[in-house]
């Protein structure tokens, strides 16, 4: 996020697009909540009738994909209604002519029949974005897992950018990070093209930084993303895999293809608290420790570094999860003789720039917002305030493109996925939570009642739903949370999982699959079926 | 004499980072309360938060290494674990190269620990082949 989350209560203007926020965020939510009730306006943009839209100033159910063009309809009549902050766009940003140029073809009547919004609420939650004072967008996965989803959140920071919402309190663009810990992930360079902080491997200086540090020789070439993995199991380019903490076999889009690429390989080690599916694929399973159970810092979404503490030791033989690291890599032959997590977080804080000024003591006294860069650094709550990491922030001109698959005669629904509100992720902690799993103890997929009634499905009755790359069995439920045409479905249960049938197709940039947007059809199960309970069915 | 004590730490869910008091008695979790002087949930959880404790005491969590044999996994110690580990890894890199290998790190692990893991993976096979499901 570039701003802080307590920062959105005070705004005047919430755009939130593609977040279930009070699903998936339930403590920013209740920002939302109490901007609403000091006056903020909301709107909320969502192919699905979700809970925050509810209080909804404004609530557009745009087609799923079409981001690219709503924000564009948006910012042509901001351009036509003079409501852009010229000084900002003068003193702080590039590329204005060429958006200015490319937003001439994206009029809202245009546009009304790519999203199918109307023109008067495109029109609408244009004025009420650029004429508030402190506007602020909120947006998670609805907007980034596309096969356009770098357009999708460039397109947002173009928004604020022309608005002049950013780096300023209760502005900004800010994405509401789905993992306790996948802003940290990315800031220690979990990622194939960056050292920590960001620092990227291809450059020389930044090599020469890190083979100095470590002592060691660095490959200059940028790695594999997660489904080049795959795909690199499968083509026998990679041969062993080593894996902590994830479960890919759940997560992941087209499982069929993941457990067919983690099958292909020589070896595969698999650290985590449960025997996931994809720990049950592995040569060797190494029992890890729960958050509880050791001492370590999370970054938040709002890059808030906190402390986490052991509070009870691990089950049986288990271990923390750096412990294991260290005594793998000892016995490789590679020495990591750390005692604590201390040690390794003052290395951190000497190599990552952003945690410089970072400590142990510094952070015992509460959370702290990096890039903190020296010892008696306070923090950044808010990004950009006078200047772009780049300098002037880049204005991008963007064309909408439509989803890698649509909706045909054979499969004619579009499906989306999501997260429900007991549960998290593949299931794997949720599932194993006696409250939780009681609130919500199996799947459904929803179906809009006109669906329904040509389908002959009622709710509570079981159907199968197939796509091109397989098919799962599931409950009903009817509801007009959804569109026609259109049907909802999560990734938390692995005997039905939404995975089983999303497309790999990826965004040519970042790699992101497209998890929001896929074809199926919708079977209605012959009378001896019915009952004989849910299942994923996996072809091949 | 009981033992109960409160740690205050983060919830491991998604990533709005409530502040949590674990609630232990005698070493184990007996419940979680929210942090109050958090600024960002300010004495408030949700269903997952307030319940986060359940999955930590779970009876399905590994206790033990598994290593797999004719197509079983089978409990082991950790030192044929990681002595197997370590010597599967060597050949690896031996006879393919480090680029032959791809590390998965975690949005669930700590700071700490995804560092760790990078370190090994660019130093220990002078690959960058690491990614997580920051996309996922």
């Amino acid at each position: 996020m570039t701003n802080s989350i307590p920062e959105i209560e005070d705004a005047d203007c919430i755009f939130i697009i593609g977040s279930n926020t009070s699903v998936a965020h339930p403590l920013i939510a209740t920002r939302v909540y109490r901007a609403k009730a000091k006056g903020a306006k909301v709107i909320v943009a969502d192919p699905r009738k979700i809970h925050v839209s509810l209080i909804a100033d404004v609530h557009v159910r745009q087609n799923l994909g079409s981001d690219v063009a709503l924000i564009n309809g948006m910012m042509n009549v901001i351009l036509s209604k003079n409501l852009h902050d010229k000084t900002f766009i003068d003193d702080r940003t590039e590329g204005f002519e060429k958006l200015e140029q490319k937003l001439k073809d994206y009029p809202p009547q245009k546009v009304a029949e790519i999203t199918g919004v109307s023109a008067e609420d495109i029109e609408k939650i244009a004025v009420m974005f650029a004429s508030s004072e402190k506007s602020t967008i909120l947006y998670a996965m609805g907007i980034t897992q596309h096969s356009h989803g770098v357009d999708n959140v460039k397109s947002l920071a173009n928004l604020a950018m022309l608005t002049g919402k950013i780096g300023k309190p209760s502005c900004g663009v800010n994405p509401l990070r789905g993992q306790n810990n996948v802003q940290g992930a990315c800031d220690m360079g979990g990622l194939p093209n960056v050292y920590p902080a960001y620092q990227v491997v291809t450059d020389e200086n930044n090599r020469k930084k890190f083979e100095d540090a470590w002592q060691a020789e660095l490959s200059p070439k940028v790695g594999f993303t997660i489904m080049e993995m795959m795909h690199g199991l499968e083509d026998g380019s990679i041969k062993g895999m080593m894996i902590m903490g994830e479960n890919p076999m759940g997560s992941d889009p087209d499982v069929r293809h993941v457990k067919h690429a983690l099958e292909e390989a020589e070896f595969l080690a698999v650290i985590d608290i449960f025997l996931t599916d994809t720990a049950r694929l592995a040569d060797v399973v190494l029992p890890g420790a729960a958050f509880a159970e050791k001492d370590g810092t999370f970054s938040n979404t709002e890059r808030n570094v906190l402390r986490i503490r052991k509070a009870t030791e691990p089950p049986g033989e288990a271990r923390a999860d750096w412990q294991i690291i260290c005594d793998i890599s000892t016995r490789f032959g590679l020495p990591m003789g750390y005692d604590s997590p201390e040690k390794i977080f003052e290395e951190i804080a000497q190599v990552t720039p952003s945690y410089a000024g970072l400590s142990y003591s510094r952070l015992e006294k509460g959370p702290i917002p990096w890039p903190c860069p020296s010892k008696d650094h306070p923090g950044t709550p808010i990004l950009h305030k006078d200047r772009f990491t780049r300098g002037k922030g880049l204005f991008h001109a963007l064309d909408y493109r439509p989803p890698e698959e649509l909706a045909d005669e054979e499969f004619p629904i579009l499906l989306t996925t999501g997260r429900f509100f007991p549960h998290y992720h593949t299931g794997t902690m949720t599932r194993n939570s006696i409250t939780l799993d009681k609130e919500m103890s199996e799947g459904y997929i929803e179906v809009h009642p006109y669906d329904a009634k040509d389908l002959g499905l009622t709710s509570g009755e079981r159907c199968r739903v197939v796509s091109r790359r397989g098919e799962v069995i599931t409950k009903v439920l009817v509801t007009d949370v959804v569109e026609p045409g259109t049907i909802f479905m999560s990734f938390h249960f692995m005997e039905a999982n939404a995975n089983i049938l999303t497309n790999a197709a990826l965004d040519p940039i970042c790699k992101i699959p497209e998890y929001k947007v896929c074809a199926v059809r919708i079977e209605k199960l012959v009378e001896e079926m019915k009952d004989h309970g849910i299942r994923a069915v996996v072809n091949g | 004499m009981m033992d109960l004590n409160y740690v205050r730490t983060t919830c491991p869910y998604c990533g709005c980072g409530c502040e949590m008091l674990l609630e232990t008695v005698d070493g184990k979790i007996t419940r979680t309360l929210p942090s109050k002087t958090n600024l960002m949930n300010q004495g408030k959880l949700c269903i997952k938060g307030w319940n986060v404790h359940e999955f930590v005491h779970s009876r399905e969590r590994l206790t033990k290494p598994l290593l797999k044999r004719e197509g079983v996994l089978q409990e082991v110690s950790w030192d044929e674990a990681l002595d197997f580990t370590a010597s599967r890894l060597r050949e690896i890199k031996g006879k393919y190269g480090g680029d032959s290998m791809a590390f998965l790190t975690s949005a669930k692990c700590t700071n700490e620990e995804n560092y760790l893991f990078q370190k090994f993976c660019r130093v220990g096979f002078g690959t960058n082949n690491i990614d997580h499901c920051a996309r996922l």
